[in-house]
């Protein structure tokens, strides 16, 4: 596969042509922008095609993987991570990849996330975070901002809005890292560095939803909402040198954590080749 | 002739028996978590497949995540289980459906406790018959086997492998306390002694490949993934492609062929063991343990000159009505024995359509069904 190629020509080579379009997306999501990382991603690391797993969970995330021309599994509400740990485990040598929505990875699947982390499974999880439900009609997420107004909370969002790098920094990924579609090179950037990793990884992709969220917030177009992605985030290292009463409204982005302890199935596949060893030279 | 080669005889537990029934059928991953009384299979297979080549076990975080890496293992080509009790059971519903739906096959052990909710731990009851058969959501059609003793286990565990990989579905064993922690002497069949069946591979390009076409046995062919059939796995209800589907012409082929996958192959699914039901007149219809205690009965009520048979039930769904229905020509009354409130004589009674007197016995205090219970019935008439 030549990788000369650009922009559209590579998208194509990658959609499904057996797949009736058009796509579930509303006019100014994030969510294709994300997809179009992850393909050329792919891409620019060589992998076949076939060498590529891509399971989603439930909602206008989950639904990315019928459009892309790879092995593709749209799992449970919630448990994406809990299938890609079955195939990852059955076939070390595919290369998994998660797509989950806020609510998704957060919400019900908070504790697959955790313990995906805790594992270090080799899998790379992408996390498109668009602060709200978006396919069930705008109910507040576990990402919803505090203050913000959705269908589930007329009279403003209460609760303190999840931190998806904390989370798995404290769960003990190898990888974690924050972009957002507003910073495309970026966050293809950090999508391949995700994928070549060992271990597991997570991108949190910050990904707009003017349907939803936007329009009953205060961002009257989807363009107000790309302006609000330019305006709030900062690379991580800038953020970390702001004074303290800067940080609130700003968002870092980029790379939090880099660790290179082997995947759970490179342990256990070591561990097996380990007795099979000595059971043959034990002559059994 | 050559000389069979003698078996290997072991002193097993129930749940030891089912990992050996695994191991037999050709099981390479395990994914689980620990609940009474089930654990035994779980222990046991965390020091068996490790040593195996290609043997995967993985301890899960729930029972939830424990039922979607299995369907992730099976759709990656492997023979995969778990197995759980009453309230796990609940929570593996959900990807249970998604298994049925996705077409992966795959087995499910539920060793059932007593309840509702966290209810008798480790006390027998059978009480998840009707949650094998409708727990998941929506309209399906599901294979839910038993076992009533040891050597069973192993068997029926094999047989619940083929099964799932012949309809390419989830198939359900289900057990009851006495039977997964009785210890007896059973025997390992040698290789070439069973059968073991795996799923039809596609022999086609890929490019010509359709995940859910229709075939003759109803049974499309699955690659697992990465070999090079690229294809698109959901559990929205999809068209031959595998791509989500609203157009009522593609729901009702897909509806179909997962019913019919399963019904036209009763003769092979629905298994059952007669004894003395030839010329019976009262006959007692059990399963699981209880069904040894009802052999024990018919015996001792034949002793006493009361022409008594037992059917038991080795598949519990599809109810295999045309056993019943042979009884029925003589039998005037039918016993049915078991640890729940009557949750299989419901389906008896269905079949039976009042033509014989159909007398229940129900234990729910985790106790088991004695012999002299069922024979007090029996005598009745």
């Amino acid at each position: 596969m030549s990788n000369n190629i650009t922009g559209n020509e590579v998208i194509h080579q990658y959609l499904r042509h057996n797949k009736k379009f058009p796509h579930v997306l509303c006019a100014g999501c994030g969510h294709g922008i994300v997809l179009g990382t992850l393909i050329r991603s792919i891409h620019s690391l060589g992998i076949p095609k076939d060498d590529v797993v891509v399971v989603a969970g439930i909602g206008c995330s989950g639904r990315l993987a019928v459009y892309v021309d790879f092995n593709t599994v749209h799992t449970t509400h919630g448990r994406a991570l809990s299938f890609a740990t079955g195939i990852k485990m059955s076939n070390p040598k595919l290369n998994v990849i998660c797509i989950m929505g806020d609510g998704d990875a957060l919400s019900i699947g908070g504790n697959h996330l955790i313990h995906a982390a805790r594992r270090n499974i080799g899998v790379t999880a992408l996390v498109l975070n668009n602060n709200i439900y978006g396919m069930t009609g705008g109910q507040s997420s576990p990402a919803t901002p505090e203050g913000s107004t959705t269908m589930t909370n007329p009279y403003g969002q209460l609760d303190k809005s999840f931190d998806t790098v904390e989370l798995a920094k404290g769960a003990g990924a190898n990888f974690v890292a924050r972009g957002t579609v507003f910073h495309v090179n970026k966050l293809e950037k950090i999508m391949t560095q995700a994928i070549e990793r060992p271990g597991f990884s997570l991108v949190e992709a910050i990904t707009p939803c003017h349907t939803q969220f936007g329009r009953k917030n205060k961002y009257k177009s989807p363009v107000d909402m790309y302006n609000w992605l330019k305006k709030t985030a900062v690379p991580v290292e800038r953020y970390n040198e702001l004074p303290e009463d800067k940080r609130a409204d700003r968002m870092p982005i980029g790379v939090f954590v880099e660790r290179d302890r082997a995947g759970f199935e490179e342990k256990y596949y070591a561990m097996q080749r380990g007795f099979l060893k000595a059971a043959a030279k034990g002559g059994k | 002739m050559p000389r069979r080669k003698k078996r290997k005889e072991i002193f097993a537990l129930g749940n030891e028996a089912v990992v050996e029934g695994a191991l037999l059928a050709g099981c390479t991953f395990y994914g689980g978590y620990p609940i009474t009384p089930s654990s035994e299979i779980m222990e046991i297979m965390a020091a068996r497949l490790p040593k195996i080549d290609d043997g995967v076990f993985i301890q899960m975080e729930d029972e939830i995540a424990s039922m979607g890496a299995v369907v992730g293992a099976s759709l990656a080509g492997r023979k995969a289980m778990t197995a759980t009790s009453g309230p796990g059971f609940s929570l593996m519903q959900e990807n249970l459906g998604y298994a049925i739906m996705a077409e992966a096959p795959m087995v499910l052990v539920n060793v059932m406790r007593g309840g509702p909710s966290t209810g008798l731990p480790t006390c027998p009851a059978q009480g998840d018959v009707q949650q094998a058969r409708w727990g998941t959501h929506g309209d399906h059609p599901i294979i839910v086997l038993s076992a009533s003793n040891v050597q069973e286990c192993l068997d029926m565990t094999i047989t619940a492998f083929n099964m799932a990989e012949k309809y390419r579905t989830p198939v359900i064993l289900l057990l009851d306390e006495v039977t997964s922690h009785t210890r007896e002497k059973i025997e390992i069949p040698n290789e070439g002694e069973y059968e073991v069946f795996s799923r039809t591979v596609p022999s086609m390009p890929p490019e010509w490949y359709k995940p859910y076409e229709e075939t003759v046995r109803g049974v499309p062919p699955m690659p697992p993934i990465g070999s090079g059939y690229r294809f698109h796995v959901t559990g929205l209800t999809h068209d031959r492609n595998g791509f989500p589907t609203q157009r009522p012409e593609e729901i009702v082929e897909l509806m179909d062929r997962i019913h019919r996958k399963i019904d036209q192959f009763f003769y092979d699914i629905q298994l059952v063991e007669e004894i003395e039901t030839e010329d019976a007149e009262v006959c007692v219809i059990a399963y699981g343990s209880v069904a040894r205690s009802a052999e024990l009965a018919v015996h001792q009520a034949r002793e006493n000159g009361v022409k008594a048979g037992l059917l038991k039930l080795k598949t519990l769904f599809p109810y295999p009505r045309r056993h019943q229905e042979k009884i029925l020509a003589k039998a005037k009354t039918l016993v049915v024995p078991e640890m729940n409130m009557g949750q299989m004589s419901r389906e008896v009674k269905r079949v039976n359509m009042g033509r014989a007197a159909v007398r229940t016995i129900n234990r729910i205090d985790g106790q088991i069904v004695t012999p002299s219970e069922i024979l007090k019935v029996i005598m009745q008439g």
